[in-house]
């Protein structure tokens, strides 16, 4: 079931905001396609809106009045410049190329084509469907089937014209789906080069933040009393989990807490109903679980290398250690050998 | 007319008129009221400081007192404005010394203050009350010291946000003893270490201080005895809340809260040890404003603190606080009418850590019937929850989504997101402000430009696929303001279809779209009241770039002061060089 619509009231105000945007001719001349030159608010110049140097917008009604009675129609060109008088039926938005492209319907299988969509445009209206309110659909989230809207998306330029292309090479992520509209299978590019000012966090928040998640042994010259974060994250569960470190003096204490926060994942499998695991098995299946044979605590040190948790003392492990993860033993097994050895040259 | 109110009538009544707007419309009655209004109007707001210029500003209000100019566009906030932009303040501050003597207020934001101008504003306005720099830069404690030492009124001195250079913490000793009219103090964006001493002298002999935000270098265990000597704060930050847990420190910080009667805000707490949390306890139940955004202090404890403050009313904190902490939001804060939630990790590579996702939000949105003003980043999104939202909350009139992944989809359906943004605006009809994130094609844009007719500030990025888009926006949003957008495929036709639109709004920006250096040419020949400013910072002469050189950046707004004259290098106007028309 579509999810909720919006419905446009199709008084001509309504239309006229709209307007240009309901379908989409064909012409056979591409850009150059007659457009005359026409203000925004249809009058022939757009006088001073007030000599008031800090005041706000002009009357808003005023405008709107205008548009009501005026096409808005969009046009291009130069000042001055002839076109053929396009009829006032206010269809025409962008005289985009025609390509075929536009016309298929790109978006999913329940786009009607271009040529269906046109037939079924109506003069001067702009609806939208409006399904029964209250009715909403968690799965579906199909878009309606709407000749106009189907217009507009079918309106899209494809080819040379892809302005996407066009974008200088700043360090944008190598993403192709921008304009794509078929969903979330293009989602991961392999390295993502990181965007600037995205997401648009302050830098004073940013550093703020950096430098409050870095290990911070020394506080004043001291060995300082700041939180020791290292991420946690285990096999089969969709998300990880950090814990301060400085939160326990010895490896029981770790073991307990971790089974406390990962206790809601059934073994390698999410919950169903995606609440995050908040319904909790019971705490000594997991406990089992992860004693037993099943999984083993594993963290990798300031090498790089992962390691069985236990091995060393508490105190070197917390300074050594940047990120733990609950493995299955199967995938354990060649680290315990490793881990001797390490502690061993240390030592 | 035979017969009118005298002046002193018309000007008390209009005293009563406090937004700009009003005051703007009494001007417009008649001469006399135009009058009346110029000579008693007291406070200005300049949304750009190139609109005007100062000249022109003194002229119309000859009697001005306070005075708030934002400088730089909104982007600059996130580096996508290069340094040396512009924004300066100096030749306000110039202006302003010789004609506003009595002057008693500067508020300014994203400006680049030197500390010519803190000591220009020090010795030229006898009364000098309030100076609040936020978000600016280009001065150091240097100049801060010039505002203490010779600001004998001085009443707020607040540096949020503002980017310092921090040569020491000794200026804060030149607010002379005599001095005592302190009543809001800022500098927690202030690296080093003022003295100590001096602090706490200053306070204790400041008796109407209201408002105290430490920076993070004060430790925990000098706040209780600060606190002491200001039992009525009503506002609070704290600078680095951690330490060893010691029980004396702990009591004497429990105990000096508990006196803090008035107090009503609370933030700070870097670093934050949940061990000493508990102290704040006593004073939770009268706190209405929170913000934990720069702590990192986590659930458990974190959500048992933000429950225990039933009458707040503006929360900002970390995507620590989960979804569950949030449910716990929406079941004790009833009263919450704003929610800022940033990300702890923004750049987080690894394995999603969804503990945060759009759950909390929709719970807040269900529990929370006051939530007027939303700010939320979060990694995965769906429509079906924005429209949840969107139903139980119309009232809502600022909504702020940063879906992290640019163009990320339903997560449920892989659709794109447009309904559920269209669903905010088509419900939201008070909405003024909004920021979009998430895979969003034309139709989002559709929906806003039918529904969000009180829209004032729109920030897009990432969206959009043809300037059909762009076109919908700028044809359909009566009411907007400002427009910034990054990264959409929006070029020449809607910009120049909807050029006269540019003229009724404050300022446009548009950086990585697909806007040529021909349009752009073309624009401001035909909208003279436009400056049209392109940023480049390749190393290409202008002359030598074709019509169709997409421009990098591009920031239009409407001026009647014609184009700049501190432009950088790598800023070009693209109208002719105009006077400045009032002279």
């Amino acid at each position: 079931m579509s999810p909720p619509l919006l419905g446009v009231e199709c008084g001509t105000r309504d239309v006229a905001k709209v307007t240009g945007s309901s379908s989409l001719k064909e012409s056979p001349d591409g850009l150059s396609l007659g457009l005359k030159e026409r203000n925004y608010l249809g009058l022939s110049d757009c006088s001073t809106v007030d000599s008031s140097m800090v005041s706000g917008q002009s009357d808003p009604e005023a405008q709107v009045n205008k548009l009501n009675t005026k096409a808005t129609e969009l046009r291009l060109g130069l000042p001055g410049s002839q076109s053929p008088e396009r009829g006032l039926d206010e269809k025409l938005l962008f005289p985009l190329l025609p390509s075929k492209d536009g016309i298929k319907s790109v978006v999913s299988g329940n786009k009607r084509g271009f040529s269906d969509a046109i037939d079924n445009f109506s003069d001067e209206k702009w609806m939208f469907h409006r399904p029964d309110e209250g009715k909403q659909s968690l799965g579906q989230g199909k878009f309606p089937t709407s000749a106009v809207i189907n217009v507009m998306i079918a309106s899209r330029p494809s080819g040379p014209q892809q302005p996407v292309k066009e974008v200088p090479p700043k360090p944008l992520l190598e993403r192709s789906n921008g304009i794509n509209l078929s969903g979330g299978e293009n989602n991961a590019p392999a390295a993502k080069a990181q965007v600037i000012g995205w997401p648009p966090v302050r830098s004073f928040r940013k550093n703020t933040l950096a430098a409050a998640s870095k290990d911070n042994d020394e506080v004043d010259g001291k060995p300082g009393p700041g939180p020791l974060f290292v991420k946690v994250s285990m096999d089969g569960a969709p998300y990880l989990r950090k814990v301060d470190l400085r939160n326990y003096c010895k490896y029981y204490e770790l073991s307990v807490a971790l089974e406390k926060m990962f206790s809601g994942f059934t073994l390698g499998q999410y919950g169903a109903n995606g609440t995050g695991g908040r319904e909790m098995m019971s705490e000594s299946k997991v406990k089992d679980a992860l004693r037993g044979s099943d999984y083993v605590l594993t963290y990798e040190d300031k090498d790089g290398d992962w390691m069985l948790v236990g091995d060393v003392p508490w105190e070197m492990f917390i300074d050594t250690c940047k990120k733990l993860k609950i493995m299955k033993s199967s995938d354990a097994i060649g680290l315990a050998p490793r881990a001797m050895e390490k502690s061993k040259a240390r030592n | 007319m035979a017969y009118s109110f005298p002046e002193e009538v018309l000007e008390h009544v209009f005293s009563f008129l406090h937004s700009d707007r009003d005051r703007n419309a009494v001007s417009l009655v008649c001469k006399s009221w135009y009058e009346i209004d110029r000579w008693s109007r007291r406070r200005v707001f300049i949304g750009n400081c190139y609109a005007i210029s100062p000249r022109a500003v003194i002229r119309r209000f000859p009697e001005v007192r306070s005075i708030k100019i934002k400088g730089k566009p909104h982007f600059a906030d996130f580096n996508l404005v290069p340094d040396g932009w512009g924004g300066y303040v100096f030749p306000w501050i110039t202006a302003m010394a010789s004609s506003y003597p009595w002057l008693e207020e500067i508020h300014l934001k994203r400006m680049v203050v030197t500390n010519a101008c803190l000591e220009l504003i020090a010795k030229s306005f006898k009364n000098f009350r309030v100076l609040v720099l936020s978000t600016c830069e280009g001065f150091s404690t240097d100049g801060l010291a010039s505002i203490a030492a010779n600001c004998r009124n001085l009443r707020e001195l607040d540096l949020r946000d503002s980017e310092v250079d921090d040569l020491s913490g000794h200026w804060l000793s030149h607010f002379p003893d005599s001095y005592t009219s302190l009543v809001s103090l800022n500098i927690s964006c202030l690296g080093s270490e003022v003295s100590f001493s001096a602090l706490e002298r200053l306070v204790s002999r400041c008796p109407n201080l209201r408002s105290l935000s430490l920076n993070r270098a004060v430790p925990i265990d000098r706040i209780a005895c600060l606190l002491r000597q200001a039992p009525q704060l009503v506002e609070l930050g704290t600078g680095a809340y951690n330490a060893e847990l010691r029980p004396d420190v702990f009591s004497s910080l429990s105990g000096a809260f508990s006196c803090l009667k008035e107090l009503r805000s609370l933030s700070g707490f870097w670093d934050a040890v949940p061990a000493y949390i508990p102290a704040v306890y006593s004073v939770c139940s009268g706190i209405t404003s929170l913000n934990l955004s720069y702590t990192t202090m986590q659930n458990p404890d974190l959500t048992k603190l933000v429950s225990q403050c039933p009458n707040l009313q503006q929360l900002w904190v970390l995507d620590y606080i989960e979804d569950c902490g949030l449910e716990a939001v929406a079941a004790s804060c009833k009263d919450l009418r704003e929610l800022r939630v940033f990300p702890s990790d923004p750049y987080e590579e690894d394995e999603f850590d969804i503990a945060l996702t759009e759950r909390g939000l929709v719970s807040v949105s269900e529990g929370c019937t006051n939530l007027q003003s939303v700010l939320y980043f979060c990694r995965q999104m769906s429509n079906a929850a924005l429209i949840s939202i969107a139903q139980n909350r119309p009232n809502l009139t600022r909504f702020r989504l940063c879906i992290i992944e640019p163009r990320s989809p339903d997560y449920l359906t892989l659709q794109p997101l447009d309904a559920g943004f269209g669903a905010i605006v088509e419900h939201c009809k008070g909405l003024r402000r909004l920021s979009l994130s998430g895979l969003l094609t034309d139709r989002v844009f559709e929906y806003i430009g039918t529904h969000a007719k009180k829209l004032e500030m729109l920030s897009v990025a990432f969206a959009g696929e043809s300037d059909l888009g762009l076109h919908l926006v700028l044809s359909g949003c009566e009411s907007l303001r400002k427009l910034e957008i990054r990264d959409c495929p929006f070029g020449d036709k809607a910009l120049l279809a909807n050029a006269e639109k540019l003229e009724t709004m404050r300022s446009l920006w548009m950086s990585s779209c697909s806007v040529s250096f021909g349009a752009c040419k073309l624009l401001c020949r035909r909208m003279p009241r436009l400056n049209v400013e392109v940023i480049d910072e390749t190393s290409e002469v202008a002359e030598s770039r074709p019509e169709s050189f997409t421009v990098q950046k591009l920031y239009i707004y409407r001026s009647v002061a014609g184009p700049r004259l501190d432009m950088p290098d790598y800023v070009l106007s693209m109208g002719e060089e105009s006077p400045d028309l009032i002279g």
